[in-house]
């Protein structure tokens, strides 16, 4: 029996649109695309010489080597290296130019402002520099510095963003595997070339290779981007809005941000408020600027910009035939949105050297222009809603209020007004105490695969129930935003009753009127970094192991080579990470057991795949469980 | 009566037919549980090449099938009910003569219990071959014999154009 596509009712109603209009959708290129190929499926399928392509019979008949000799095993671990070090490269990349705007604006260079000061100084303390008597530009150039000197290191010494930003025990942990990463761009090389024909053949060192590819994603991505753009453009605290395609409004020009990096994003805000006039003088009554994927995240934690809706509905965005434009930078962006965009009268504009679509708009984005081109994508957006046509409009009626923002500093903002002296001490009580039995953190993507949002929500659902608090990014917090478990009535409605009574009280403290919701909104996927600085608040705080903590991550609906690379950085700190859609590695007995087994004994984690969301939610139950256990809890 | 029909000019000899037909005569019926099934699973098409063409084969159900003839305890047989060429598991004694006479060379010994196994065309499934179904150029078709024939006239006639 096929699976529904989604459980969105806002995609449910739109698909029928998307038919009649003739557009084709991801989920039919989807059912084109069945059956999917077994080796590939398998990770049996290695493409990484011209001899090949070569494929493993799984079922022993064929042949057992690839024609170089490389085993089941070795094939299987080095695409799986190769991912892990494509999710890298997508973090790292990111985070370098954060890197550049920062310096950039330090020197004056550019339109940018350091925003977060005190996040600055904080950053640098870490770093062990002076800060006393320097201008804020000049503590921004210093932290540009150090953050440089990583990314072009020719030494051996480890990545310093890691050795002062990781739990000390992790350090000691990851050390004695020698998997502390050097500068990130030399280990992404390295790993390229680990899997280039004729080399690595050790399934085993190939894992530990992978496992240091999520330390260099963990601290040379996530982190150093998250800490680049507090800087630059503040620290989230908790903001209001909503999201679902009902966001869409039928008589403003709608501005859609879809990509990741805010650089630009943000400007398309600024400026999308400063020629509201613009717009009105088109006909429009306002701009209304909304998001998609983490771009979308960005601004929604630090402007309070509604998300339109998440990676699997990118294209239905489109059909409601109300978005004017849609302007895209890197990472996640369906190449079929020129086609679907080309039924209607929106502008798809990319903006990046490294992303361009035939048929869409090309404005190259620069930090020098930045002003000039934010002006012209809004501009182009309201010429573009003169075009719209009215019998094409079709905006599902639905939207859900959400509460985001809780970034670390946000969270024990809020904690503090519980206890000012020890604000990780409420938190830390009430774990102790069994009303909350421990923390996961949801992240990631959504995947054809499987139904839309349906593995995010339904886990979810169960966690908290049984009184887990959960913490989300990326498009697994927009899939718990959309199904309403992101506001105070989602509390009442799913929190188990511990947990609802810490989210009370925590409110009522905060002075919110209302609990806390049951999901935490931490921001977009580099901004995982959030949820390891909390784990490694907790772990310090409590003085263990973060691998000893009741914390266990997910990646509900994993499709993207960044989620497995995150997904490794969470195993590589002891979290359980569960995976809800099979990644391509069952075509190595070894490997996968290794994955899901033989890693926890050395490095705390291990990989956990549970395609049903109650099973997983059982799974991950137990495994918290169990770990309050061995810390002597009930 | 449909036929499993092969136009090997699409044959890219991915062998994706190969690994759905063992799943379709797997425990599990899943790719994922199949590969780790105590007793693996026994394919029962065989994409070959010689360097110019590829082909799947599979059990062409030959009239005068010399399997049958060859096969002295009955287990190789002619089912009346659904027309087809079958393998009783039960009676066969794993001589391999059905092997050895094959012209097409699709009948595969089951290793782990030394018996013989050939296409039996998904009977128990409820669903096209499961080789028809994974091929992802169409190079193989399960179809009705004149409907390949009138397409293959067409293709003809359309290589013709330009001709005259």
């Amino acid at each position: 029996m096929k699976s529904p596509k989604s459980i969105d009712p806002a995609v449910l109603e739109l698909l029928p649109k998307a038919a009649l209009d003739g557009v084709e959708t991801v989920w039919d290129r989807y059912e084109a695309q069945q059956p999917q190929c077994g080796f590939g499926s398998l990770g049996v399928c290695c493409r990484h010489c011209v001899q090949g392509p070569c494929r493993i019979d799984p079922f022993g008949n064929g042949p057992k080597t690839g024609i170089c000799g490389a085993s089941a095993d070795v094939i299987v671990t080095r695409n799986l290296l190769r991912q892990v070090a494509g999710g890298a490269a997508a973090h790292v990349d990111h985070a370098y130019e954060a890197v550049e705007a920062l310096e950039l604006a330090a020197k004056g260079e550019i339109n940018y402002n350091i925003t977060d000061e005190t996040k600055l100084q904080q950053i640098a303390l870490g770093l062990g520099l002076e800060i006393s008597g320097k201008s804020k530009a000049e503590l921004a150039l210093d932290v540009v510095e150090v953050a440089y000197a990583d990314l072009a290191y020719h030494g051996n010494k480890p990545v310093q963003w890691l050795m002062v930003n990781a739990p000390k025990e992790r350090i000691a942990v990851w050390k004695s595997l020698g998997i502390l990463p050097r500068n990130p761009d030399r280990e992404i090389r390295e790993a390229m070339h680990q899997t280039t024909m004729g080399m690595d053949a050790d399934p085993v060192n190939l894992v530990l290779a992978t496992a240091k590819q999520g330390l260099v994603d963990g601290y040379s991505g996530l982190k150093l981007a998250t800490d680049m753009q507090d800087i630059l453009f503040g620290t989230p605290t908790p903001v209001v809005t909503e999201a679902n395609l009902g966001v869409l409004k039928e008589h403003s020009v709608n501005l859609i941000v879809h990509g990741h990096v805010p650089l630009l994003s943000e400007k398309i805000v600024y400026w999308a408020k400063k020629l509201q006039a613009e717009a009105i003088l088109a006909g429009a009554e306002a701009i209304s600027v909304s998001g998609i994927c983490c771009s979308g995240n960005e601004v929604l934690m630090r402007n309070g910009i509604p998300l339109a809706t998440n990676f699997l509905a990118q294209e239905l965005a489109i059909v409601t035939g109300a978005v004017d434009a849609m302007v895209v930078d890197v990472q996640c962006i369906m190449p079929s949105l020129a086609q679907v965009a080309a039924c209607y009268h929106t502008e798809i504009i990319t903006t990046m050297p490294i992303v361009k679509l035939p048929g869409a708009t090309h404005l190259p984005f620069t930090l020098e222009n930045a002003d000039e081109t934010a002006q012209e994508i809004v501009r182009k957006a309201i010429t573009a809603y003169k075009r719209r046509n009215s019998k094409k409009v079709q905006i599902p009626n639905y939207k859900q209020k959400i509460v985001a923002g809780f970034s670390v500093e946000a969270i024990i903002g809020a904690l503090s007004t519980v206890d000012a002296e020890q604000p990780l001490k409420p938190l830390i009580d009430n774990i102790v105490n069994g009303n909350i039995l421990g923390v996961v953190a949801t992240v990631g993507c959504n995947n054809a695969k499987v139904t839309q949002d349906y593995m995010h929500v339904e886990l979810v659902k169960e966690l908290v129930k049984n009184n887990v608090l959960v913490v989300a990014t990326g498009c697994s917090a927009h899939a718990l935003a959309k199904a309403g478990l992101m506001n105070s009535d989602g509390t009442e409605a799913y929190a188990g009753e511990g947990l609802k009574a810490v989210l009370s009280a925590i409110g009522q403290a905060a002075g919110l009127g209302a609990p806390l919701p049951p999901v935490l909104h931490m921001g977009s996927c580099v901004d995982n970094s959030r949820i390891g600085d909390l784990v490694t608040a907790i772990a310090a705080y409590l003085n263990v192991d973060s691998a000893l903590l009741p914390v266990a991550a997910s990646a509900p609906e994993p499709q993207h080579e960044k989620a497995l690379s995150i997904g490794t950085w969470a195993v590589t700190m002891g979290l359980t990470t569960h995976l809800g859609v099979v990644p391509p590695v069952l075509g190595s007995k070894l490997v996968t057991e290794l994955l899901t087994q033989g890693l926890s004994d050395v490095i705390g984690g291990k990989f956990y795949v549970e395609t049903d969301p109650l099973k997983a939610a059982e799974g991950l139950l137990a495994d918290i469980r169990a770990k309050r256990k061995k810390l002597g809890l009930s | 009566m449909r036929q499993i029909l092969v136009r090997s000019d699409h044959c890219l000899g991915c062998k994706s037919c190969e690994l759905a037909c063992a799943v379709a005569h797997s425990t599990s019926k899943t790719l994922f549980e199949a590969i780790g099934e105590l007793k693996l699973p026994q394919k029962r098409i065989f994409v070959e090449s010689n360097g110019d063409h590829n082909f799947p084969f599979q059990c062409r159900q030959c009239l005068d099938a010399p399997c049958v003839h060859a096969c002295m305890s009955g287990a190789m047989q002619f089912d009346l009910k659904t027309g087809l060429i079958q393998v009783d598991d039960q009676k066969c004694v794993g001589c391999m003569m059905c092997v050895m006479v094959c012209p097409f060379g699709v009948i595969a010994e089951i290793p782990a219990t030394h018996r013989v196994a050939k296409c039996d065309r998904c009977q128990e499934l409820d669903y096209d071959p499961a080789c028809v179904s994974a091929c992802p150029t169409k190079a193989l078709e399960f179809v009705e014999v004149q409907e390949f024939a009138h397409s293959g006239r067409q293709t003809f006639l359309d290589q013709m154009k330009g001709v005259n």
